[in-house]
C-alpha cells in the first residue's frame, strides 16, 4: 500500500509538449545573455593557443587544485545538506518555540560577505583568538587550528547552508499533508514516513539548494584564501593579483565552468525522472508535531547553529564599532551606500525573477534535453569568481557597448547574470511541487501564455518567486567586484565600504557598513516569514 | 487572491525602485553634460556633507575638465587628499576604487576605450603591467625629476608617490626587539619553527622576493624560501591579517609593510600586541616599494592628469602621506612621521620596480620551492 502512495509521487514527467514559442522565446534570450562570460573566456584562452591551453590545463599543481576544489564541494554540500534539512524541518514542522524568529535568524548568514565572515570567525576561533581568551583561565594556550580544509568546510557551511534552508523550508511548507499522514496511517513510523515520502517529495528541493551550495563554494574566493586552502578560485585570483596574466586564468576558469557541467549533470541525475506534484487539497496546513521532551535539544541545536554563523560574526563587529568608538575614530556615513545598496539589490531582484520565471517554467514544465541545457546554462554565470564575470564584462561592455559601459543598466545586468540561478532553482522547484493541471485547465479554457503564466504559473510559483528573489537581493547587497569594476564612477555601496574599511583593517569603520548591510537584508527575510503566517 | 497579496507589494516595490533609478540615472546624465556628476562627494568613502559645494564648483568647470582616476589605493587612505585636490583645482574628479590588479586587469581589457586618465595603483607590479601593454604615456620632466630614479619607471611612464617599508613585525609578548635576527634571511634558523606568518600570494611580499634574486641572487633567494618553508610558517591572504595574527600571537612573527601597524595602534590603543623591527645593515628585508600614478595614453584630459600627478607630489599631498597614511615621503624636504625611522637611514637594495619579467621569475621560484 505505501507502494501506492508514492509510485504516485512518481508520476509522469512531462507535462505539456511542445512549449508555447513565447516561453521558448523568452528563455532563450535570457540563456543567449549567459553567454557573455564563457565567450569572454574562450576569446582569452584561445590568445595561448592550443598548445598553451593544454600546458596550464594539464599541468599536475593545476589538476591537484582540480582535485581539491571537488573535495571541499561534495564535503561542504554534503554538511550543508545535514545541517539544513533538520533546521527547515524543526522551523516549519514542529511546536519550537520562536520558529518565526529562528527561521529569519536561520536563514540570516547568507548575507554576511565571505570576506567578512571568514575575517571574523578566524578572529574568534583562531588558534589565539577571542575564544581562547576566554578558555586562558582554563588553562588553554593554544585552540587546535581551523586553517586548512577542516576550517574552510566549516566556515563555507556555516555561511551556505541557508541556500538549503531556504529551499527546503519554502518546499515543505507546499507538501500536501495528506501523503504523509497515509503513509503514518498505514503504519509507518513518523521517522520512517519522513525518509520514505517527506524527503523523497524534498529531493528537488534539496537538490537545487544543494547546487547553489555547490556553486558558491566553487566560486567563492574570500574563505579559502583567509583559511589557507588552495582552491581553483585562489589560484586564479593568483593568476589576476600577482602575475597580471588573464590568459592561464582564462584556461583556469573554463576548467572551472567543465567542473560545474559536471556538477550540473550529477544534479540531474538526482532530479531523476520523476515530478512532484501536490495533491489537489493544495497547501493545508500541516499538524505541528509536537517536540515534547525532543524541545531543548531541538532549541540547542539551533542555537548553537546561529550563535556560530550569525551572533558571533554580528557580536565582533559590535565589538569592533565599539572598540573604535572609545578610541575615538569616526564612523562611515551610511546613509546614501545603503539606500544605493537597497536600490541595486531590490531591481535585480525583480529582473533576476522576471528573467528566471521563462527558464525555470520551461526546465519544470516542459522538459527536454535542450530546455536543461539552457537551464545548465544560466547556472555557469554563478559559479565564475567574481572578477572573472566582472571582467568579462568589462570587456564586452568597453569594446562592444560602450554607451553602457559603467552604467547602472550594466550593472544590474552583471547581477542577474551572475545570481540568477538562485531565483531559477526555486521557482522551479516551487513549480514542481505544483500540479500542472490547473495551468492545463486554464488553457482549455482559452487563456493565452501570457495569461495562464500571469494568473496561474505566477501564484503557484508565488513561494519560490519570494524565495528566489530574496536569494538574489541577498547575495547583490554582499556583491564587491563586479560593483566596484562596473558600477558608475564612484558608486558606493554597503558592500565596497565595508571592502574599503577592512581591506586597510579599518576595523571600526567597517562595521557600521556590514551591521547595516545584514539589518537591511533581514528584511525580505521577515517578508518571507510573515508570509508563513497568511496561510 | 488573498494569497497573491506579497508577490504584489514586492512588485510595486521593485517598480518604485525602477522609477527611481531611472530617475537618478537620467539625472546623472544631465549632470554629466554640465560637466559635473553626484558621483565626486563619493570619493570621500561617502562624505556626504561636501556633496553641495562639489556640485558647484564642479558645474563652474567645463565638460573637458572631467578626470577619471582609477584607484587601486583605497578610499579610506587617499579619500581626503583627493578631496582637497578637488577643492583646489575646482576640477570635476571622478574616482573609481578596487583592488590594484583588478583594476589593471581592468585597463587591459579596456583597452583603447578606456575611460581612465590616471591609474593610482598600490604597487609597482601592477604600474609595470599597464606600462608594458604600452597604455601609459611619459609623464612630463618636471614631475619626473621630483623623485628619485629608484622610485620612478626608467622610462618615465610612471611615478612614485609614496613608499612603504617592508618589515618583521613581532609580538610583544613573545620577543623583544633585541632578540630579532638583524637580517631577513636568518629567519630560515630551525628555532623559528612554527613561529613564523607570511603573506605568499601579497604582491608586496612578492617584490621583496624579486628584490632578494637580485642582490642576493638566484640560490640565496631559494634556499631562502626553502628554509622558510621547512620552517612551517602559517600562510596568510595579505598584510593586515598577517599582523592581526603577530599581534594575536598566532606566530610570533610576520613579514609585512611597515604602515599597518600604526592604523592598528590607532584604532586598538597601545596595547596592540604587534610592533615593528627593520632589518639593518641594507638587508633585503627593510626594501621599500611604491604607491604610484601613471597617466593613461589614451586620457582625454591629460594637462588635468598632469595636475593631478604634479599635486600628489606636492609638499601638502606629501606631507599628508606621511602624517596621515604613515608612509614615505617621495619628495625631499618632507619629514617622515617621528615614529619611523627616516628613507636615509634605510639602506634599500637596488632594484628595478618595474621589471617584470623579474616577478614571472619570482612566481615561478615561489612555485617550485611549494611556497606558492
Amino acid at each position: 500500500m505505501l507502494a501506492a502512495v508514492t509510485s504516485r509521487l512518481r508520476g509522469p514527467g512531462r507535462a505539456g509538449g511542445r512549449p508555447p514559442a513565447l516561453i521558448w522565446g523568452l528563455a532563450l534570450l535570457v540563456g543567449s545573455a549567459m553567454l557573455f562570460p564563457p565567450g569572454y573566456l574562450i576569446l582569452r584562452a584561445s590568445e595561448a593557443g592550443a598548445g598553451g591551453v593544454l600546458e596550464v590545463a594539464l599541468d599536475a599543481s593545476s589538476l591537484a587544485v582540480l582535485g581539491r576544489s571537488m573535495l571541499l564541494a561534495v564535503l561542504v554540500t554534503a554538511l550543508s545538506v545535514t545541517v539544513a534539512v533538520p533546521l527547515a524541518w524543526l522551523t516549519t514542522r514542529t511546536d519550537l518555540p520562536g520558529r518565526k524568529a529562528w527561521t529569519v535568524l536561520a536563514a540570516l548568514p547568507l548575507v554576511i560577505p565571505s570576506y567578512v565572515g571568514a575575517f571574523v570567525l578566524v578572529s574568534v576561533l583562531g588558534p589565539r583568538g577571542i575564544l581562547q581568551d576566554f578558555l586562558a583561565p582554563l588553562g588553554v594556550e593554544r585552540l587546535p587550528s581551523i586553517y586548512g580544509l577542516p576550517g574552510t568546510v566549516l566556515v563555507l557551511v556555516l555561511f551556505t547552508y541557508p541556500y538549503v534552508f531556504l529551499t527546503v523550508r519554502s518546499a515543505l511548507g507546499g507538501i500536501d499533508p495528506s501523503l504523509e499522514e497515509a503513509a503514518r496511517g498505514l503504519g509507518s513510523s513518523r521517522l520512517s514516513a519522513f525518509f520514505r515520502v517527506t524527503l523523497l517529495q524534498l529531493r528537488p528541493a534539496i537538490a537545487a539548494g544543494a547546487l547553489l551550495v555547490a556553486l558558491y563554494t566553487l566560486s567563492d574566493f574570500g574563505v579559502v584564501s583567509l583559511l589557507q586552502y588552495d582552491s581553483f578560485t585562489r589560484e586564479i585570483y593568483l593568476q589576476y593579483r600577482s602575475a597580471f596574466d588573464r590568459t592561464p586564468a582564462a584556461v583556469l576558469a573554463l576548467m572551472l565552468v567543465a567542473l560545474v557541467c559536471v556538477v550540473l549533470f550529477l544534479e540531474s541525475l538526482t532530479r531523476g525522472r520523476a515530478a512532484y506534484h501536490a495533491g489537489s487539497s493544495g497547501a493545508r496546513p500541516h499538524q505541528p508535531v509536537v517536540l515534547g521532551r525532543w524541545k531543548l535539544p531541538a532549541l540547542a541545536y539551533c542555537g548553537s547553529v546561529v550563535l556560530l554563523a550569525l551572533a558571533a560574526p554580528v557580536g565582533v563587529l559590535v565589538f569592533w564599532l565599539l572598540r573604535g568608538l572609545a578610541s575615538g575614530g569616526s564612523l562611515n556615513p551610511v546613509v546614501q551606500t545603503a539606500f544605493n545598496s537597497l536600490q541595486v539589490s531590490a531591481m535585480a531582484a525583480g529582473i533576476a525573477v522576471l528573467a528566471a520565471l521563462p527558464v525555470a517554467v520551461l526546465a519544470a514544465r516542459y522538459r527536454s534535453r535542450s530546455a536543461s541545457l539552457l537551464e545548465g546554462l544560466t547556472y555557469t554565470g554563478f559559479a565564475l569568481p567574481g572578477v572573472v564575470l566582472a571582467l568579462a564584462l568589462v570587456f564586452f561592455g568597453a569594446n562592444v557597448f560602450p554607451v553602457l559601459y559603467q552604467t547602472l543598466p550594466l550593472l544590474l545586468f552583471a547581477y542577474v547574470v551572475h545570481f540568477m540561478p538562485q531565483a531559477v532553482g526555486a521557482i522551479r522547484s516551487s513549480l514542481l511541487q505544483a500540479r500542472p493541471t490547473i495551468e492545463e485547465a486554464a488553457r482549455g479554457l482559452g487563456r493565452s501564455t501570457v495569461g495562464v503564466l500571469a494568473t496561474v504559473t505566477v501564484p503557484l510559483a508565488q513561494r519560490g518567486i519570494l524565495a528566489g528573489a530574496a536569494l538574489v537581493f541577498l547575495t547583490t547587497m554582499k556583491e564587491l567586484p563586479a560593483t566596484l569594476l562596473l558600477g558608475p564612477t564612484g558608486f558606493n555601496t554597503l558592500a565596497t565600504q565595508i571592502w574599503n574599511a577592512t581591506s586597510e583593517a579599518f576595523f571600526a569603520r567597517a562595521a557600521a557598513p556590514a551591521l547595516v548591510l545584514i539589518s537591511i537584508s533581514a528584511l525580505p527575510m521577515y517578508l518571507l516569514v510573515i508570509r508563513e503566517r497568511t496561510k | 487572491m488573498r494569497s497573491v497579496r506579497p508577490l504584489v507589494f514586492v512588485a510595486f516595490v521593485f517598480v518604485f525602485l525602477l522609477t527611481l533609478g531611472v530617475a537618478c540615472g537620467q539625472e546623472a546624465t544631465q549632470e554629466e553634460e554640465d560637466g559635473t556628476t553626484e558621483e565626486t562627494e563619493e570619493t570621500a568613502a561617502g562624505g556626504v556633507a561636501s556633496e553641495e559645494t562639489d556640485q558647484e564648483e564642479a558645474a563652474a568647470s567645463s565638460d573637458d575638465e572631467v578626470l577619471v582616476v582609477y584607484s587601486g589605493r583605497n578610499a579610506e587612505l587617499v579619500g581626503p587628499i583627493i578631496d582637497e585636490f578637488i577643492e583646489q583645482s575646482e576640477m570635476d574628479v571622478q574616482v573609481r576604487y578596487g583592488d590594484t590588479a583588478e583594476l589593471a586587469a581592468t585597463i587591459l581589457e579596456e583597452g583603447e576605450n578606456s575611460p581612465a586618465d590616471i591609474f593610482f595603483a598600490q604597487d609597482a607590479g601592477a604600474l609595470g603591467a599597464v606600462a608594458q601593454e604600452g597604455l601609459f604615456q611619459p609623464l612630463p620632466e618636471e614631475i619626473l625629476d621630483r623623485v628619485e630614479d629608484r622610485f620612478k619607471s626608467p622610462e618615465g611612464e610612471w611615478v612614485g608617490l609614496s613608499g612603504r617599508a617592508r618589515v618583521v613585525a613581532y609580538n610583544t609578548e613573545a620577543l623583544s626587539e633585541e632578540e630579532l635576527p638583524d637580517s631577513i634571511l636568518d629567519y630560515t634558523d630551525p628555532e623559528w619553527e612554527g613561529r613564523i606568518g607570511w603573506p605568499p600570494t601579497n604582491g608586496s611580499f612578492q617584490a621583496f622576493v624579486t628584490a632578494l634574486r637580485i642582490t642576493e641572487g638566484e640560490d640565496v633567494a631559494r634556499e631562502w624560501l626553502e628554509g622558510i618553508q621547512a620552517n612551517d610558517p602559517m600562510e596568510y591572504p595579505d598584510n593586515t591579517s598577517t599582523l592581526e595574527a603577530v599581534a594575536s600571537g598566532e606566530v610570533d612573527v610576520g613579514f609585512v609593510n611597515h604602515y599597518y601597524l600604526f592604523r592598528s595602534l590607532d584604532e586598538q590603543g597601545e596595547g596592540f600586541g604587534a610592533r615593528n623591527q627593520y632589518p639593518e645593515g641594507g638587508d633585503t628585508g627593510a626594501m621599500i616599494n611604491v604607491a604610484g600614478a601613471g597617466i593613461l595614453e589614451t586620457a582625454s584630459n591629460p594637462g588635468a592628469a598632469e595636475d593631478f600627478v604634479d599635486y600628489m607630489l606636492s609638499e601638502e599631498a606629501q606631507e599628508y602621506f606621511a602624517e596621515e597614511t604613515f608612509e614615505y615621503p617621495m619628495v625631499e624636504g618632507v619629514e617622515v612621521d617621528e615614529d619611523l625611522p627616516p628613507l636615509s637611514e634605510i639602506e634599500t637594495p637596488d632594484i628595478d620596480l618595474s621589471n617584470l619579467e623579474d616577478l614571472d621569475g619570482t612566481l615561478q621560484l615561489m612555485r617550485e620551492t611549494g611556497v606558492l
